[in-house]
């Protein structure tokens, strides 16, 4: 069996935060490989330095040592420019909180990627809604996040991070503030897409979410102490995802 | 991101907090509109003073004969008989810059009807005086030449004289007044003009051939003009040149030698006139000064809540940022939304300030100006104000950690 490509590469990754004369380390030499669609999930207690990996792997913050290659490239010392361009093209983040523009349609909160990419708007429209029905809210583009529900924000949240075809999806506690039935729907959601071949990485302090993950990884004190591979268990929903419905809590 | 779609961007950002929009844009609303209206009420004024000058004579230059200088006491100008009718006639043929020329004599006297009677203001002239004061005829005609040298009695009448001695509707035209008990026929009634700048009433007056005035009103001297000439140059801008040009020519005409003090003097009506203007335009500029603080104080404005809008859209900005906006995407973002807050700003002002100007105007009974180049530079400010006071917020928009904007709640 070949084994499939490395799409996140890290290097002895290190990342210090000073806080005035203190440095606190929050990652120290991390080392670590995903494969191409793999679905990983990322587990420790608060401080372990979960948040700080998710925030180099996504390209918001860069390694104070160690290198870390995208897809073969190495990010770790690229501009803030250059890193917007990366995040832009090639990560879709989701965050406990939705994170949706307020006030502002779905439509346009799953383009707003599109727009920094320089898309014409036409072909940007067009996308916008495809990612959308991808998530089974094709009826609710109109629709602005304050008369949608918790999963449904979610979900637009998924279209908005799926709208630039990226390699890799970052969910940081996706299912944080979320009942159990709609958790499963958008965990299942994810399975679908990394199942598509979209890598998928994410931060859960819930051993049940963690249990649908290909692979976990625990962190302690910014270390990884524990890499295992798992048959994940297959998220099943009583509904069909299409129907809008069954995400209303 | 291309600038319409910035714009759009930045558009919808202001349209989800009208309310607040609006108020920030007042500010510059209300600084450029008082700029505007304040220049336009300035203008007006200005407009005001130069036409009552006009009216007084445009283009105006009075030469006096000389003074008594020598034997310790100064009679004052025209104490001395300098000028003669052979100088008057010079002028007015030999000086380019001048357009016409007359000589006015002048004595306060009674004067009759045939009920009533009124003292006023007597001018014997020759026939160019009524251009040379850009005066007019209401009815009837002036002299001419002929009846001043044929000395005849007739005589030309301000409205105030015909209102004294006629009634304010009456047709004095073929009627005669008596002026020192010496019958003249009316034949003209100048048009009503108002007082003049000093407040005297240019329409208490009474005109008649200058031969007749020397024979019958008060005897003259032959050669000399026991009076002063008045000159109208050809235009505002020849006036200076016509001034220099007779004293060159009088001083010529009386044989003064370089060293010589003139002996005569040249009176110019412009230069009161451009001191007058230049009062109003430094009001003026007084005024748009002020307007121009609270159009400052606008800008202010929109820096405050511009900022109030970064810190508020914290989230909004580390939700950009994560998907892909660069640094420079959230500067422009922020800084088209100041701007447009500014222009709008700036726009509606200019409206706002020119049915002010225009109603103010009105109310004043003062000509409306509106400056265009002032509204250009209102607006051209109002944007400058827009970026210089919008740069700020933006820039620390766009220097956000996109981490610690996430995180922010």
């Amino acid at each position: 069996m070949v084994a499939p490509e490395a799409i996140l590469q890290l290097e002895n990754v290190t990342k210090i935060y000073r806080m005035g004369d203190m440095s606190v380390p929050a990652l120290q030499e991390v080392s670590l490989t995903v494969a191409e669609g793999d679905f990983v999930a990322v587990m420790g207690a608060s401080g372990s330095g979960k948040s700080t990996l998710m925030n180099i792997l996504g390209c918001l913050d860069r390694p104070t040592s160690g290198r870390y290659f995208l897809g073969g490239r190495d990010v770790s010392h690229l501009d803030r420019d250059t890193l917007a361009e990366v995040r832009n093209h090639t990560i879709g983040f989701v965050f406990q909180n939705f994170n949706l523009l307020a006030r502002t349609s779905a439509l346009e909160n799953v383009e707003l990627p599109l727009i920094y990419g320089g898309m014409p708007t036409r072909e940007r429209q067009v996308r916008a809604r495809e990612a959308l029905a991808r998530v089974g809210l094709a009826d609710r583009v109109a629709h602005h996040s304050n008369q949608m529900s918790g999963g449904q924000q979610q979900r637009v949240a998924i279209a908005r991070a799926l709208v630039s075809r990226p390699k890799i999806i970052l969910a940081d506690e996706p299912t944080g503030n979320l009942d159990s039935r709609t958790s499963l729907e958008i965990i299942a959601l994810l399975q679908d897409l990394g199942r598509s071949g979209i890598t998928i990485v994410i931060v859960t302090h819930e051993q049940d979410i963690a249990g649908y993950a290909s692979r976990i990884l625990v962190l302690r004190d910014g270390r990884v102490i524990a890499d295992r591979r798992q048959d994940p268990r297959r998220a099943q929903t009583g509904a069909p995802l299409s129907s809008p419905e069954a995400a209303i809590v | 991101m291309n600038p319409v779609q910035t714009f759009r961007v930045a558009l919808r950002a202001l349209l989800r907090n009208k309310m607040r929009s609006f108020l920030t844009t007042l500010g510059v609303i209300i600084g450029v509109a008082a700029v505007i209206a304040m220049v336009a009420i300035g203008e007006g004024a200005k407009a005001r003073v130069t036409e009552s000058f006009a009216s007084m004579g445009s283009n105006l230059l009075i030469v006096m004969s000389g003074t008594t200088t020598r034997g310790g006491a100064f009679g004052g100008f025209g104490s001395m008989p300098t000028l003669t009718w052979d100088d008057l006639k010079a002028i007015q043929t030999e000086v380019p810059a001048v357009r016409t020329a007359a000589a006015e004599l002048r004595t306060t006297t009674q004067v009759q009807s045939e009920d009533q009677n009124w003292a006023t203001m007597v001018i014997g002239t020759t026939p160019e005086y009524l251009e040379v004061r850009s005066w007019s005829l209401a009815r009837g005609s002036g002299f001419s030449q002929s009846d001043v040298e044929g000395g005849n009695k007739m005589a030309v009448l301000g409205q105030t004289v015909v209102d004294k001695l006629f009634g304010a509707y009456a047709d004095p035209v073929g009627q005669s007044v008596r002026i020192k008990n010496v019958p003249f026929q009316v034949i003209g009634v100048l048009a009503k003009k108002g007082q003049s700048q000093m407040g005297q009433d240019n329409d208490d007056t009474l005109i008649i051939p200058q031969t007749t005035f020397q024979a019958k009103i008060r005897g003259g001297l032959q050669k000399y003009i026991q009076g002063i000439i008045m000159v109208s140059a050809v235009s505002t801008e020849d006036t200076p040149k016509a001034q220099t040009q007779i004293t060159d020519l009088l001083r010529d005409r009386h044989h003064l030698s370089v060293d010589a003090d003139n002996d005569f003097s040249i009176r110019n009506l412009t230069e009161l006139a451009s001191a007058m203007q230049a009062g109003v335009s430094t009001l003026t500029t007084l005024l748009a000064s002020i307007a121009a603080v609270s159009l400052l104080v606008g800008g202010i404005g929109i820096m405050n809540i511009m900022l109030v809008s970064v810190t508020e859209r914290t989230r909004e900005i580390g939700i950009r940022m994560a998907v892909g906006a660069k640094p420079r995407h959230i500067l422009a973002q922020f800084l088209v939304e100041a701007l447009t807050l500014s222009v709008a700003g700036g726009m509606l002002g200019v409206g706002l300030g020119v049915f002010a100007g225009e109603r103010l105007a009105s109310a004043f009974g003062w000509p409306m100006l509106i400056r265009i180049d002032i509204i250009l530079v209102s607006v051209i400010f109002s944007a400058l104000v827009g970026v210089v006071f919008g740069l700020y917020p933006a820039r620390k928009a766009s220097r956000l950690d996109p981490i610690e904007a996430l995180r922010f709640e």
